[in-house]
């Protein structure tokens, strides 16, 4: 079990009897960097909540390393504007208040310049950055990040993504990154989970050199991604419904209710 | 010579009572100001002349009748919740004012049996009326209230701030805003000799807006909201001794001078 940061096992989950996430299972291990894609709707961020104790699994089970520290940067987050508040106090709200460690973070994050500020009138990308040092303040062994290349363009996404693997090689956390992109993920990645309602592969993305139309299309753009090739057994219809690679539907193995 | 004696004495207590429900409801109102839970404040306060009126006909004391029908309301809302065809505002307006309606109800059915209660007491509150022991209650109740505040202060700022980075970073999210809810309802059920039903919203939002203005940091606010809140009932309590004006309203439209003026330094970048 060591050598397991956590593991889940048949992860279903129901809501007003719709199945959002169907016999899931996946593992992550320490310092693996694994990146979650499936389309929009695929259950990615409800996965991430089960993960986080946020939500309970109609079945199935999570296990994790005993007394895991994770550390959460979630898709959105809206402050009230009713609510002052610099950014240190925000960090200091974790209950991590001590004001060393919290200026370490800032400073790692490359931040430090926006302690006092308030956290509303920071832009998104330093913000992203604030959340990031937020989420390093327990020295992690697993950090969650959900959706963190949305909004950003090419560039942004590139320095996001060597910041991540920089944390993870400084603080050898397991990292699970939520992406919407399909096919191009993160290079660092070891693992890529496809999701859609059920797991529908997994794997290691390709060197992108391997696929010389991407590079041919974006060019030196691409640093720091891999393509993903996806090999599914099958494919969904419109509603979502298993279709074998011939044309034929699957009966699908229903989730056990408790 | 004794009059004047007896007057000091009187105005005293009120002025004590005033202050405590300030102190109190000056820093619950920042929680309130920053869950936007304003409306449900005010439903907490509306239902509470329910409690009250259970309160003298079971003869509790009025704040166990408040905090009972404040936590029978807040049930409610939750079970109505679950339904997400409405909206809480909606929810809220409707117990709200039905709480209110069957309060009046109450009162007039029992009226006969409990010649002592007044409505116009319990709508806009009567500050000179409060009772050296009720005095005692008031502030004890508000010492407590103040102490729990204090010690759940850093989870009721997380949790106001995002609920879900809160859960994660181990806050019972559930409890805290049911432990919140409960000492809301003592503050309302304390501050309906001061301000009335009516008003209590008032008391708990107009310091924290005021406060909001000048504050960078949650605790700032929150300090600065009882200031205004304390400053508010001084000034509210003096004009309505100077001009004889009814306490509570009084009270209210200082704070309201208080929000008009801090708005105007604030533009003047004072």
């Amino acid at each position: 079990m060591t050598d397991i940061v956590l593991r889940a096992e048949n992860l279903c989950y129901v809501k007003k009897g719709k199945h959002i996430l169907q016999n899931v299972n996946m593992v992550l291990r320490p310092s693996e960097i694994a990146t979650l894609i499936g389309p929009n709707g695929a259950g990615k961020t409800t996965l991430v909540r089960l993960l986080l104790g946020l939500e309970t699994p109609t079945s199935g089970s999570i296990i994790r390393q005993l007394g895991l520290r994770i550390g959460y940067v979630p898709q959105k987050v809206a402050i009230p504007n009713a609510l002052p508040l610099r950014v240190r106090d925000f960090l200091a709200l974790s209950g991590i208040t001590d004001k060393q460690r919290i200026a370490a973070v800032l400073r790692e994050m490359d931040v430090d310049k926006l302690s006092e500020q308030a956290v509303q009138q920071i832009s998104g990308g330093e913000f992203q950055r604030v959340m990031l040092a937020r989420a390093l303040l327990n020295e992690p062994q697993l950090l969650i990040l959900d959706e963190p290349a949305q909004g950003l363009d090419v560039i942004g996404q590139q320095a996001l993504y060597e910041k991540i693997s920089t944390i993870r090689d400084r603080h050898h956390c397991a990292v699970l990154m939520v992406s919407h992109d399909l096919h191009l993920v993160m290079a660092a990645t070891d693992q890529v989970i496809c999701l859609n309602t059920h797991v529908c592969c997994t794997g290691h993305p390709d060197d992108i050199s391997a696929h010389p139309e991407y590079l041919k299309l974006f060019g030196d753009a691409l640093d720091g991604l891999a393509v993903y090739a996806h090999h599914h057994d099958h494919e969904h219809d419109v509603h979502g419904n298993i279709v074998k690679a011939d044309g034929s539907h699957v009966a699908q193995e229903d989730c056990r209710h408790d | 010579m004794t009059d004047s004696f007896v007057f000091d004495d009187f105005v005293v207590t009120a002025l004590l009572a005033g202050i405590g429900v300030a102190l109190a409801a000056g820093a619950l109102g920042c929680v309130v100001v920053w869950r936007r839970m304003a409306y449900f404040g005010d439903t907490l306060a509306h239902a509470a002349l329910l409690g009250v009126v259970l309160a003298l006909s079971m003869q509790w004391l009025p704040v166990i009748g408040v905090v009972v029908i404040g936590v029978a309301v807040t049930s409610l809302l939750f079970l109505l919740e679950r339904n997400r065809e409405l909206s809480t505002d909606t929810l809220l307006g409707i117990l709200s004012h039905s709480a209110l309606a069957i309060g009046m109800l109450a009162i007039a059915l029992l009226q006969s049996r409990l010649p002592t209660i007044d409505v116009m007491t319990i709508l806009f509150g009567d500050i000179l009326a409060v009772s050296q022991s009720e005095l005692w209650t008031l502030l004890a109740g508000t010492l407590v209230v103040l102490v729990i505040f204090g010690s759940l202060w850093r989870k009721l700022v997380s949790l106001s701030c995002n609920e879900d980075l809160a859960r994660v970073d181990g806050v019972a999210v559930a409890r805290i805003k049911y432990i919140f809810m409960l000492l809301l309802a003592v503050v309302i059920a304390f501050a309906i000799k001061v301000v009335g039903v009516l008003l209590i919203t008032a008391l708990l939002i107009v310091p924290a807006a005021c406060a909001r203005l000048f504050s960078r940091s949650p605790q700032q606010m929150m300090l600065l909201a009882t200031l205004f809140a304390v400053l508010s009932v001084l000034l509210g309590f003096g004009a309505s001794l100077q001009w004889d004006l009814p306490t509570g309203p009084a009270i209210v439209a200082a704070a309201a001078c208080l929000f008009a003026a801090s708005r105007l330094l604030q533009r003047e970048g004072v």
